[in-house]
């Protein structure tokens, strides 16, 4: 099963590779911008799809992730390294403490109280002017340079994105089909069994929640080389809905359906809103036609079709 | 496997359609292409909706041609958020090669525009962002500022405050964001500088929905408020300044966007004898802004705007400078050197030129609420012709001093 998906990714990835040079300029911002988007949406989906936390404030993270890298390219002229590494570590502190707060509650509070976080770090965005500038945002983050590679140009940029994000899907596959990955499936189905089985549920939640952080924060640092800028409208609530409607629509639970689910989004956005202004209500649509008729989301409900 | 296959293949299959270009772009002789960004959906939209059809209004009056050559107008939704507005402006620099590109509300999306624009070097005029900093500390060589600064209206109401109302003691109040900051900043500078004291300075969250606790606060004994808000928030904001008795106590100031036409109509008696600042008014009684202003309604079934007038005026701007190289857009430094030189004697809101940094010089309005024929307007009761961004100050030594912020100018009186 494992060898077969993993396969039919290389495909996907050699077919992405291979198109990407002969894109125009346009769509290949875009299919970058759903590569980066896409590594979002599948950090959320570790602890919606397998672990059944939903969280409505993963933009938190991200945000982290794309401040640390503005503030560090742009005040400290800081290398890619530097800075991803900054990136990733702030998002999963982040994590680490929000955790802490957000795992005691289950449903609908965790839903709240992440969401309350959320705003924390929105509010801290947008209040902090001598660090985050505030509402006006960072401008001007250079795109990376990695000691001779020159990564500024779209079609490099859209190659290192495209490892980004297949790397990011390795891991992320490799633990939820982990021992640890399969207790979060565990969890999921029901946390008082995994309890009386012996499992320290609280600790498999936490970790998952803080390795979920830190994918976010990786995207979110990708997210501001990628726009050259940041501000307090990426870290958001409208962000942070918007990721779990992208792992809704992809399939909870299975990695691959939230970054296609991302890609779908990203790509209804920027292209269904050239032909008509009523583009909202497609979307709209869209949404409401999933849920209706393939609740588990699209990659669930192929492979649903299958069994 | 085989079922799932071809799915997979027939996705992959509509996805490389759809990433390939509707139609190749056509060099030379074809249409003059601008790119017009606006917040059509989202908290914004009425005010993009105002955008468009001021563009649109200039774009039918010439009929759509320039120099013999056709305009094409495409416009993309920014959805009042920088991130989209910068994909859009991708779309329309690299996908529709458009020749100009204008439009942006929010000076969050100005900041995130510049640094691109400066990259691909489209020519582009911001004809609504006025966050100052973007033609003075951290200017952009392609663009080109139709509209105006946030500070420049400010600078002669504070001084025309101080000297013409001879108020003493006020309370500034406005929403807690670089353009609420850049306001009360500006007017603080000039009145205290002409003998004025800010007494006390509230600032208000974006998201609020009670001004109560804020109203409470106002210190009864200053002469005036001076109040700054936008959209719902400045129909809100009056409605309870009166309700807390304030309304015949403390005489009400503002910046313009508080008694914007945007929102003016929906504002009731409580509006009135409101005094505000602005590079526009719609009662202004010129023809030009009488014909306008006509036209705008007819077209819109709504008040002729700042924001209308700004995208209307903004268009003929770049309509002149494409006049002025003949029509030869693919050139793209003589445009941008064309669009600089750009004057406009009789715009709706009077003569406009920009100075060296890209920003207009333009006459500045205060204009007070005012029933007339049972309709609310902005009455014009002072003019101050050609007002520069710097207004009377050294702009080496204005621009050496931080841009106005919460804490800029210090409030050594409160």
């Amino acid at each position: 099963m494992i060898g077969r998906r993993a396969l039919l990714a290389a495909a996907a990835v050699v077919a992405l590779a291979a198109v990407g040079p002969f894109l125009p300029a346009y769509p290949l911002t875009l299919l970058t911008q759903a590569l980066i988007v896409g590594i979002l949406a599948m950090s959320l989906d570790v602890i919606l799809g397998y672990t059944g936390l939903s969280s409505l404030g993963h933009a938190a993270y991200f945000g982290v992730g794309a401040y640390a890298v503005a503030i560090m390219a742009t005040e400290r002229q800081a290398g890619l390294l530097a800075c991803l590494a900054m990136g990733v570590l702030l998002a999963a502190a982040t994590a680490a403490v929000f955790g802490l707060l957000a795992i005691r509650a289950t449903g609908t509070y965790f839903l709240m109280i992440t969401l309350a976080l959320g705003m924390v770090i929105w509010g801290l965005a947008f209040r902090w002017v001598s660090l985050t500038k505030g509402d006006n945002g960072i401008a001007g983050v250079p795109r990376p340079v990695l000691g001779p590679l020159d990564l500024s140009g779209p079609v490099p940029f859209f190659y290192f994105c495209l490892l980004s994000a297949l790397v990011a899907w390795a891991l992320m596959g490799l633990l939820v089909v982990s021992p640890f990955g399969l207790g979060l499936r565990g969890i999921r189905g029901s946390e008082t069994r995994m309890r009386a089985l012996g499992y320290n549920v609280w600790l498999h939640k936490y970790a998952a929640f803080v390795i979920s952080g830190v994918f976010a924060g990786f995207g979110g640092t990708l997210w501001a080389y990628y726009n050259g800028f940041v501000s307090p409208n990426d870290v958001q609530l409208v962000t942070s809905v918007e990721t779990l409607l992208m792992v809704a629509l992809g399939g909870p639970g299975t990695l691959i359906g939230p970054a296609l689910g991302a890609g779908i989004i990203v790509f209804l956005k920027n292209f269904v809103s050239v032909y008509t202004k009523r583009w909202l209500l497609i979307l709209g649509g869209t949404y409401i036609g999933v849920i209706l008729f393939a609740p588990s989301g699209i990659v669930g409900a192929l492979r649903g079709r299958r069994r | 496997m085989t079922m799932r296959r071809s799915i997979l293949l027939l996705l992959l299959g509509l996805g490389a359609a759809a990433l390939l270009p509707a139609s190749s772009p056509a060099q030379g002789g074809g249409p003059i292409k601008i790119g017009l960004l606006a917040p059509l959906s989202g908290a914004f939209s009425a005010t993009g909706k105002d955008m468009l059809v001021g563009t649109e209004q200039y774009l039918d009056e010439i009929g759509r041609t320039v120099a013999g050559r056709k305009i094409e107008l495409i416009v993309e939704d920014t959805e009042g958020t920088p991130a989209t507005a910068l994909t859009k402006a991708r779309k329309l620099v690299d996908q529709d090669k458009v020749h100009v590109l204008t439009g942006g509300l929010l000076a969050s999306t100005g900041y995130a525009l510049q640094p691109f624009v400066d990259s691909v070097r489209v020519p582009t005029t911001f004809p609504v962002i006025a966050a100052d900093d973007l033609t003075q500390r951290k200017p952009a060589r392609w663009i080109v500022r139709t509209g105006w600064t946030t500070s420049q209206p400010m600078h002669p109401f504070g001084e025309w405050v101080a000297k013409t109302l001879k108020h003493k003691r006020i309370v500034t109040i406005g929403m807690d964001y670089a353009f609420g900051w850049e306001t009360v900043g500006g007017f603080q500078r000039t009145f205290e500088d002409n003998g004025g004291q800010i007494v006390q300075k509230i600032w208000t969250p974006l998201n609020t929905n009670d001004f109560s606790p804020f109203l409470a606060q106002i210190r009864r004994d200053s002469d005036a408020v001076l109040a700054l808000f936008v959209g719902r928030l400045a129909l809100q904001f009056m409605k309870q300044y009166e309700a807390a008795g304030l309304k015949d106590r403390v005489p009400l100031l503002g910046g313009g966007t508080t008694t914007d036409e945007s929102v003016l109509p929906q504002m009731g008696d409580e509006a009135i004898g409101a005094i505000t600042a602005l590079h526009y008014s719609a009662a202004i009684d010129t023809p030009q802004n009488r014909k306008f202003a006509t036209a705008f309604e007819g077209k819109a079934g709504k008040s002729a705007s700042y924001y209308s007038e700004a995208t209307y005026t903004g268009t003929r701007w770049i309509a002149e400078a494409i006049k002025a190289i003949g029509g030869r857009v693919e050139d793209r430094d003589a445009l941008l050197a064309a669009l600089r030189r750009v004057e406009i004697k009789d715009a709706p809101r009077g003569p406009i030129a920009v100075d060296q940094w890209n920003n207009p010089v333009q006459t500045i309005y205060v204009r007070k609420v005012e029933k007339v024929g049972g309709k609310l307007q902005n009455t014009v009761i002072a003019t101050f012709p050609a007002v520069g961004q710097f207004y009377k100050y050294n702009p080496d030594e204005y621009m050496k001093a931080p841009l106005y912020s919460r804490d800029y100018p210090p409030c050594k009186h409160c």
